[in-house]
């Protein structure tokens, strides 16, 4: 049964929730929760069926439940003017050097550990 | 243009921006996949254009449509929350490569926002739109937190995030083609890490195992900004 499943991901949020309001930290209750729930798991060492059951179809709609909010931003490049190109150009060079940073970086690292 | 007391009776209850939402993003996924999931133009795109072209031809104001929508989005916090189980699936593969993603998390997630603030500092862009691309490379909810501390706008930091998922997962294609590079965990781990919640899609349509790497470069970046980004920021002035 889904249903059990779907308040373990809710609860675990809304204790994402109090760590926050406890910690002050600047961090979303979401990722605090995710993170407290791959912990759970690997204590507990096992997924239950009604979590997989409310988990998989979430995570497969995850794309959808960022669309409403990516919608937003064509509605604000009006305000920005002569400076989206300058934006745009700096967030996609940007982004095309850390990944190859990330890729560069990353695979020496796992060469050097098979190494050993 | 739909007349407004239509608009009025349809956005009475949520119902009319639920339609809205999953009519755009079945669409979005039909053409998605009619084009051969193209990697420069993920279905959230496809789906977000459509709509915004339905509300520019309706008359639909944004705002009143996701408010209504938020009745969907509401989820996203508990679909974050259930990333902890693909993450705990591959624990084992993660466990493997501890070593390495220690490492490798804390300089690129903090190159991600050096060579962008380089690169737009260079081109005369001014402080303020500097502090909005600031968490570009960070998953949306936090990256809100983070410029708000920073005092940047959040409509900017949105547009920011979305070229940067897009450009992430076309640069992740591109540069693996380039170096060769066919392991999941690598390609998961760099979309996580540069391209946030977008990029973790694109690593789920890769693979379970790309999907989990993803899922952990995306909450370690998210988490390691967070609590040093804008202490670094005001130590800078």
């Amino acid at each position: 049964m889904a249903l059990g499943g779907f308040l373990w991901l809710v609860s675990f949020w809304l204790i994402g929730e109090v760590v926050v309001y406890l910690t002050a930290l600047p961090v979303s209750s979401g990722v605090l929760g995710m993170l407290l729930l791959g912990i759970t798991l690997a204590l507990r060492g096992g997924v239950p069926d009604s979590l997989a059951a409310a988990a998989q179809p979430l995570i497969a709609l995850l794309a959808m439940l960022i669309m409403p909010g990516v919608v937003g931003v064509f509605f604000v490049a009006g305000e920005l003017g002569g400076q989206w190109v300058a934006i745009i150009l700096s967030l996609t060079l940007g982004t095309l050097l850390s990944v190859v940073t990330t890729l560069w970086l990353m695979r020496r690292l796992m060469r050097g550990q098979d190494a050993k | 243009m739909l007349s407004s007391a239509l608009l009025e009776q349809l956005t009475a209850t949520p119902l009319f921006a639920v339609a809205l939402t999953l009519t755009a993003y079945l669409m979005g996924m039909a053409i998605f996949r009619y084009l051969k999931q193209p990697t420069w133009l993920p279905a959230v795109l496809i789906a977000a254009l459509l709509m915004a072209v339905f509300l520019l031809i309706s008359g639909l104001q944004y705002l009143v449509y996701q408010q209504g929508a938020a009745w969907l989005t509401i989820l996203l916090g508990p679909a974050t929350v259930a990333l902890g189980m693909p993450l705990y699936q591959q624990f084992p593969r993660i466990r493997e490569l501890w070593r390495p993603l220690v490492i490798c998390l804390p300089v690129s997630a903090s190159m991600a926002v050096v060579y962008t603030l380089g690169i737009a500092w260079l081109m005369g862009l001014p402080e303020p739109v500097l502090a909005s691309l600031a968490a570009k490379s960070v998953t949306a909810p936090i990256a809100m937190g983070i410029t708000q501390a920073l005092g940047g706008t959040i409509p900017l930091l949105m547009g920011g995030l979305l070229i940067t998922g897009v450009a992430a997962i076309a640069c992740v294609s591109l540069a693996t083609r380039w170096m060769n590079i066919s392991d999941d965990r690598l390609i998961g781990f760099a979309l996580g890490l540069n391209g946030h919640a977008i990029g973790t899609v694109r690593a789920f349509e890769i693979s379970p195992t790309a999907g989990a790497f993803a899922s952990l470069g995306m909450s370690l970046t998210g988490i390691f900004t967070a609590l040093l980004l804008p202490m670094i920021w005001h130590l800078m002035g």
